[in-house]
């Protein structure tokens, strides 16, 4: 896989909260086709990172970059056209509560303006279909579901446009270990077949080693390692021996040294 | 020799005839969401009126020309084939994985009809509505009578941080706008009276005039209308986002029932605030009409309040002050009842709210008219 166009370059991100700074001048650097997995301790700024890069927070100093634009000055149709090349998955999956399934995944449709109904129908069906979704659910509202099955709709909510660029808060968070790993698979197919680049925040360890190409690893307000798990691993460095050297971590990494 | 026949729109599509005398339609460039934008609708309808023309069967598609096919292309072709393969289909393997798909997908199932627009099911509805709100009301009411009854046996489980919370938000923090609303209303009420009793040289009656309309009627009702909307609002709200946060289940789960300490604080609450507010209103709504008077017919404010209470029997105070009491526990059980209700979802907070301020007020003026009818012989003097 050739991996050379940068699809998201963060330079000199600072962070603050009032006098508390959460990141100091961190540089990123996202290439397309890639699996980039943030992680960190609770409060290491995983998720502002992940907010500023989707626009919904602007960092104290330093640029992001997304797609070759600049994402917090650029103009109103490329903010648009941004958007539309980028889907998200919330933790708590966002949907749309007063909109049944189908309207929820129709929605981004709706808003291009140049689709026919007829067309958002089936795009819809087929991206319910993706996720694993059955059409009987497709009237439901999302206080009908279940977390997993409301994780899947969301899902298919930020596939709808058929995005470049797939970001996804906790991804696994709340799912069964089977349904995590029909998920991981999920994220995997796609990828492969959409040719998706995804950027996921996750604590999940068996998630971490299945689909992430690359880790970058959040602690003491800066990227304090960045590079395949192999690499990680040998860091010494607090945090990372923490998490990746417990039982759990250990199981992960036996994992994948049997792949 | 493939002969050219048409170049489509910024060149999306070749319509070529081989050798072999078929018609081939070469689709080139990019087919995705984002590169069709705008011209969407216009290359589907250029593309289905080619394949409308040539004969199905022999019309050659090759898609293994288009650079990046997105599943939003995949699908504007598939409905201009009629959601099937056509006879003659070139694909590169990517591409036939999301034909592959698309074959797979399934349809939405049709909606359930329903009988929305019968207007005698949607009457028996509504009248089954209001039966539901009426019962769900009084078993409120009966659950608070209950709790009153155990805290009776039980004082020290009296929820008196939360009765003063309430207190101090219902009570306190509304005195602000009453005092606004009040004076204005006092001024306007002295202003149009004034000059009409003027007329008739009746002057000093204009104390009869607001003492009685404000103190009996006006204040009331301005306060508990206001109280209404503003702390009502607050009150469904509140325990509406409770629910959608799970936190009504988590009081529940730890055997803190909702009755005894969200809705009885408020409705204590709100019943001691509502009559302090109706006596601030008045007070401020009698001041504003009679400074209105003074610099309109020039009658002093200490004449005034001396012939107030000639004018005034006190049974109209202690009528409003039953009022507000009533209307305040009144307001807060609907509020409550109306919280209570919401499904933890967004519409249904917005509809709860609304529902719960429209019956508060309507509740309040209820109120307002079985006071007047019940108590007409108190407090009036008629002339004999």
């Amino acid at each position: 896989m050739a991996i050379i166009d940068p699809v998201i370059e963060i330079t000199g991100l600072t962070t603050r909260f009032g006098s508390h700074i959460i990141h100091e001048n961190i540089d990123l650097t996202v290439y397309k086709g890639e699996i980039l997995a943030l992680v960190g301790g609770s409060g290491s700024g995983k998720t502002t990172l992940l907010r500023q890069m989707l626009g919904l927070v602007t960092p104290a100093q330093g640029s992001v970059r997304i797609l070759g634009a600049r994402r917090y000055d650029c103009g109103r149709e490329e903010q648009r056209k941004l958007r539309t090349r980028s889907g998200v998955l919330f933790q708590q999956g966002a949907l749309f509560s007063a909109l049944t399934v189908f309207e929820n995944v129709a929605l981004p449709l709706r808003e291009m303006r140049t689709l026919c109904e007829g067309t958002i129908r089936e795009l819809v069906m087929l991206k319910l279909g993706m996720v694993g979704v059955e059409a009987q659910h497709a009237r439901k509202m999302p206080a009908e579901l279940s977390g997993g099955m409301v994780k899947r709709v969301a899902l298919a909510r930020a596939l709808a446009l058929d995005p470049e660029l797939l970001f996804l808060d906790e991804p696994t968070a709340g799912l069964d270990p089977a349904l995590s790993e029909g998920f991981v698979d999920l994220v995997r197919s796609l990828r492969e077949e959409l040719a998706l680049t995804v950027i996921m925040v996750t604590h999940d360890l068996d998630t971490l080693v299945a689909i992430s190409d690359r880790v970058a690893v959040l602690a003491d307000r800066r990227i304090v390692a960045l590079g395949p798990i192999p690499e990680i691993i040998t860091i010494d460095h607090p945090f990372i021996t923490a998490f990746f050297g417990g039982m759990r971590g250990r199981n992960a990494l036996r994992a994948l040294q049997q792949h | 020799m493939p002969s050219d026949l048409a170049a489509g729109n910024n060149s999306r599509y070749r319509l070529v005839t081989t050798a072999a005398g078929d018609t081939l339609l070469q689709l080139t460039g990019s087919f995705t969401l984002t590169s069709l934008d705008r011209s969407f609708p216009t290359v589907t309808k250029e593309l289905a009126k080619l394949a409308s023309q040539s004969d199905a069967s022999s019309l050659h598609w090759d898609l293994t020309d288009v650079s990046q096919l997105d599943y939003a292309g995949a699908v504007m072709l598939w409905r201009i084939w009629g959601e099937q393969r056509p006879a003659h289909l070139l694909l590169r393997p990517e591409q036939e994985r999301m034909f592959l798909r698309l074959e797979k997908s399934v349809s939405l199932p049709e909606q359930p009809r329903r009988i929305l627009f019968l207007p005698i099911s949607m009457l028996g509805k509504q009248l089954l509505r209001f039966l539901d709100h009426l019962t769900g009301m009084i078993t409120l009411s009966g659950q608070i009578v209950l709790d009153l009854f155990f805290l009776m046996t039980h004082p020290g489980r009296i929820p008196a941080r939360e009765i003063s919370a309430n207190l101090y938000r219902t009570g306190a923090q509304a005195l602000g706008i009453t005092a606004v609303v009040g004076f204005l209303i006092g001024i306007v009420l002295s202003y149009l009276t004034s000059e009409q009793l003027h007329m008739f040289g009746a002057d000093i009656y204009i104390v009869n005039i607001l003492g009685m309309s404000i103190i009996r009627e006006l204040g009331p009702m301005l306060a508990a209308i206001l109280v209404a909307g503003r702390s009502g609002s607050a009150m469904t709200a509140q325990l509406g986002v409770m629910r959608v946060t799970e936190e009504l289940d988590a009081l529940t789960v730890m055997g803190i029932p909702h009755s005894m300490r969200l809705v009885l604080p408020k409705i204590i609450g709100l019943g001691i605030a509502l009559p302090l507010i109706v006596l601030w209103t008045s007070a401020i709504a009698l001041l504003g009409g009679l400074v209105a008077a003074e610099l309109q017919i020039g009658l002093s404010i200490h004449y005034a309040l001396t012939a107030l209470p000639d004018t005034v029997p006190i049974a109209n105070l202690w009528l409003g002050l039953g009022k507000g009491m009533v209307c305040g526990m009144t307001i807060a059980l609907i509020a409550c009842h109306f919280g209570l209700r919401i499904k933890p979802n967004t519409e249904s907070l917005g509809e709860g709210t609304t529902n719960s301020v429209v019956t508060s007020i309507t509740a309040v003026i209820l109120i307002d008219a079985i006071f007047a009818v019940a108590f007409s012989n108190i407090g009036i003097r008629i002339a004999s």
